[in-house]
């Protein structure tokens, strides 16, 4: 089973994140890291590729950089990775994100496509939905637990009241919550092995897909400041200051 | 005058008060058409003529999972009759229709939006940062302008409407992007909910374990107040995915937060940072969540917690 993971550098989110002032883009460091949210969807694709005899390929878009974020992924044990890098994707919308990632994931093959449900520094939360929509399979979404079977996928569906049981054939796309599974720290031999597995370098060319955009930022400002509260250290009473304020609150 | 299509879900034989939230928007902006996924009825439709829906295109499909078929017929109904702006929740089917249906129609779409404007273009404004930016973008091209609006970005109120016109679609056969929904389960959920709480105890991190979020049910249970958690505390399985505050998990606007033992990373504080009143004990005085508190403690949760339990229930 062939089992395509899609996985995103993103700058360090413990360090503060600035737009570039020309181009309103978010700025993005030469090192990057493994989005925290990827490493469930690796996990998972990692858990499924061993049952099921198949191999896990990471699908990636962006700067390349030091490769920092992917590295990480191959060693959590994914056997190979797919980056498309191209400076005319600077700046993409979750539309185009989509369609590049779909024609990678269509180029290398596919049974089953895993993807956090979104980024932690885009969040527009629609780029699985729309990859779905452009490989024409369906997409099992916020997944609390998958199980494969015999070219079939089954998931339970997060919902607002509890969750629901999803199954389809495959090919499919799922999207996983945190939670469905536990993602494995790398080992020392799996950091060394990373450093020499596959990673492909493609541009748009290799793919097909025309650059283009439809939508822009048109002004940036800051929130409206919230008043500056006020920060007391706790000498003993910090939790009578928090009661006076809950009275003050009116909710006691 | 503008024709806006508003996406509304069904929940528990009623419109959700996302739906409705998004209705209220709808109807300053233009005509309002409902696209409404439910059993629907009588009941349901009038609330919907309610907060300003004229028309309403009903979908039912309780059996199969319905982004794949909505979206197909949404695509249709778009080509017939090209509305000015289809709204969608940032929620779960929201974002699964809304996904799909802009890559059918090859639309750029604007997410996470707390306002959208078709003065001029079709423009939304996002928080970006954890909330200290707001970004205002616009849509440049595409067939039909999709935005989705995050939840409580505006209250739900209701208007004179009259009950609405309604048409019932049929969904088509979406073949290998079909998925089958066999079972739907309700997980029992105990004491108030985070959406409709007045007062919330949310823990991180800085409790140290799974163990000590008792404390935070500890505090909580005299004040009535609802429990939620970060995304690191619910990645690491202390608490269940339902209690998660922020960008990934839900959106709250209670008369009192108190966050115990949470830094206040960007993904966290988009989700309350607009609480009326928001309650900050924290360890570190450097942490970011004391840059939006009223009243920031910087001390040991595990200190804090314990003394402020005891004294509410000797109180209340």
């Amino acid at each position: 089973m062939n089992v395509v993971v899609c996985v995103k550098q993103i700058p360090d989110p413990a360090s503060p994140y600035t737009l570039d002032p020309d181009s309103h883009w978010l700025v993005r460091p030469n090192e990057q890291v493994l989005d925290d949210t990827d490493r469930y969807g690796v996990e998972m694709g990692l858990q499924l590729a061993q049952a099921h005899e198949g191999t896990v390929t990471l699908v990636s878009m962006g700067p390349t950089g030091n490769m920092q974020g992917i590295r990480q992924a191959l060693a959590m044990g994914a056997d190979k990775a797919v980056m498309i890098d191209d400076p005319s994707l600077r700046g993409s919308d979750a539309l185009r994100t989509a369609r590049v990632l779909a024609a990678a994931i269509e180029r290398e093959g596919y049974d089953l496509v895993v993807a956090g449900t979104e980024s932690t520094d885009g969040y527009s939360g629609v780029v699985p939905q729309m990859i779905a929509e452009f490989l024409d399979v369906p997409a099992l979404t916020y997944a609390t637990k998958v199980d494969v079977g015999d070219g079939t996928v089954k998931i339970h569906r997060q919902t607002a009241m509890g969750y629901d049981v999803v199954d389809a054939s495959l090919p499919a796309l799922v999207t996983v919550t945190a939670g469905v599974v536990e993602p494995r720290y790398p080992t020392f031999k799996g950091i060394m092995d990373a450093k020499k597995k596959p990673v492909d370098t493609l541009t748009l060319s290799d793919l097909g897909v025309a650059a283009g955009i439809d939508q822009e930022v048109v002004g940036i400002a800051a929130a409206p400041e919230r008043q500056a509260g006020e920060i007391v250290e706790d000498d003993g009473d910090g939790h009578l200051r928090i009661v006076a304020a809950l009275e003050q609150a009116k909710v006691i | 005058m503008a024709a806006v299509w508003v996406f509304v879900q069904e929940s528990q034989g009623a419109p959700t008060t996302l739906g409705l939230e998004l209705l209220t928007k709808a109807r300053s902006l233009g005509e309002v058409t409902a696209l409404y996924l439910g059993s629907g009825g009588d009941g349901p439709f009038a609330t919907l003529g309610e907060y300003g829906a004229t028309s309403v295109y009903h979908f039912d499909c309780p059996d199969v999972l319905a982004s794949g078929p909505v979206a197909a017929a949404l695509a249709s109904l778009v080509e017939q009759a090209p509305p000015d702006l289809v709204l969608f929740g940032q929620g779960y089917d929201d974002r699964d229709i809304a996904g799909r249906l802009a890559a059918r129609l090859n639309q750029s779409v604007l997410s996470n939006a707390i306002d959208v404007s078709l003065d001029g273009g079709v423009t939304a404004r996002h928080e970006i940062f954890g909330g200290s930016q707001i970004v205002t973008s616009a849509l440049t091209g595409g067939p039909t302008p999709i935005v989705l609006m995050r939840p409580k970005s505006i209250a739900a109120e209701p208007a004179s409407g009259v009950m609405p016109s309604v048409q019932r679609v049929d969904l088509p056969d979406v073949g290998r992007s079909s998925a089958a929904v066999s079972a739907s389960h309700v997980e029992e959920k105990q004491g108030p909910q985070l959406e409709e709480a007045a007062v919330i105890v949310a823990g991180g991190r800085g409790l140290g374990s799974a163990e000590n979020y008792a404390l935070i049910e500890a505090v909580a249970k005299p004040l009535r107040a609802a429990t939620g958690a970060t995304r690191a505390i619910v990645d690491a399985g202390w608490v269940p995915f339902a209690k998660q505050v922020g960008q990934t998990g839900k959106t709250v606007k209670p008369d009192v937060y108190i966050a115990a033992g949470i830094s206040g990373a960007m993904q966290h504080l988009v989700g309350m940072k607009d609480s009326k009143t928001i309650i900050a004990i924290n360890k570190d005085p450097e942490a970011p969540i004391f840059a939006v508190a009223d009243l920031g403690i910087v001390g040991d949760v595990n200190t804090v917690l314990p003394k402020l339990a005891e004294e509410l229930a000797r109180r209340v």
